[in-house]
């Protein structure tokens, strides 16, 4: 895990409803442009912020319910070892899903819907989904300030941890 | 939280057209109205639907989902779907998800009623 301060993080608690979508990702989008990250890369992050926040919603918890989600938003500092950057962990407490079987679609099917997780993974440097021993998920996501632009061929190599 | 407005603005008609003005961000929350819209509009199978994009934001893969949903139920009956004024935001979010060769896209309102 980077370094962060107190000053470098912001934690937001909210309840599984998709009305509470706009909050968060008007948060991340601010802490993403004071990281100095360029407007593209803003969009990309609020994208996938709210794709990741959606699928928590429709398939980690069935549904809008009155069950937390955590979102954590931290600054990642330059040092010798990482990149600057913005670093967004997503946690919830639903139902547990084996990472590896968390892919995007095939694009050349056109149909409504399974687009979120091919966004995700176009959209951010590092997504890293993950199953904590206490329940539930956590997704972290990762945009560097020397990202490149969102992928629109090809989803970015997978990583997942047990 | 909840803002309470309609994603679709306004709705006018102009010869055998229709056009839709959409307004605000559109997510998972939001789009579930804009569905609502499209579905009844549909109902009446315009033989053009003309969607305005100039004022939405933002668009996740919950309301690229509605268009597209919008589009095959038009072209099923042999209508026809364009859309029109999308920011550099939202037309990413077609190119990623390579919806921007699937859909009729124009740059303004006069183009798309030409079509």
């Amino acid at each position: 895990m980077e370094k962060t301060n107190r000053e470098n993080h912001v934690e937001i608690r909210i309840l599984a409803h998709p009305a509470n979508l706009c909050i968060v990702r008007s948060a991340a989008q601010k802490a993403a442009e004071q990281c100095g990250l360029e407007q593209k890369s803003v969009d990309a992050i609020t994208l996938a912020l709210e794709e990741a926040l959606a699928n928590t919603i429709r398939h980690g918890y069935g549904g809008p319910c009155n069950k937390p989600i955590i979102v954590t938003l931290n600054r990642l500092n330059a040092d010798d070892d990482h990149q600057a950057g913005l670093e967004i962990l997503i946690r919830d407490f639903g139902r547990q899903i084996d990472p590896a079987k968390i892919k995007g679609r095939d694009l050349d099917d056109v149909r409504p819907g399974g687009l979120g997780v091919h966004l995700i993974y176009s959209s951010m440097d590092e997504v890293e989904y993950s199953c904590p021993s206490e329940g539930g998920m956590q997704l972290r996501l990762v945009k560097y300030l020397n990202s490149s632009p969102p992928d629109q061929t090809n989803a970015k190599t997978e990583k997942t941890r047990e | 939280m909840t803002d309470g407005n309609s994603v679709v603005q306004n709705i006018r008609r102009q010869d055998n057209k229709i056009i839709l003005d959409l307004v605000g961000d559109i997510d998972l929350h939001r789009s579930v109205d804009l569905r609502a819209s499209l579905l009844e509009t549909i109902q009446d199978k315009p033989a053009t639907m003309i969607i305005n994009m100039t004022k939405v934001g933002f668009m996740d893969s919950s309301g690229l989902a509605t268009l597209v949903e919008a589009m095959q139920l038009s072209r099923r009956y042999g209508g026809v779907l364009i859309l029109f004024g999308i920011n550099t935001r939202v037309k990413s979010v077609f190119e990623i998800s390579r919806l921007d060769k699937i859909f009729q896209i124009c740059q303004t309102e006069s183009e798309a009623l030409a079509e």
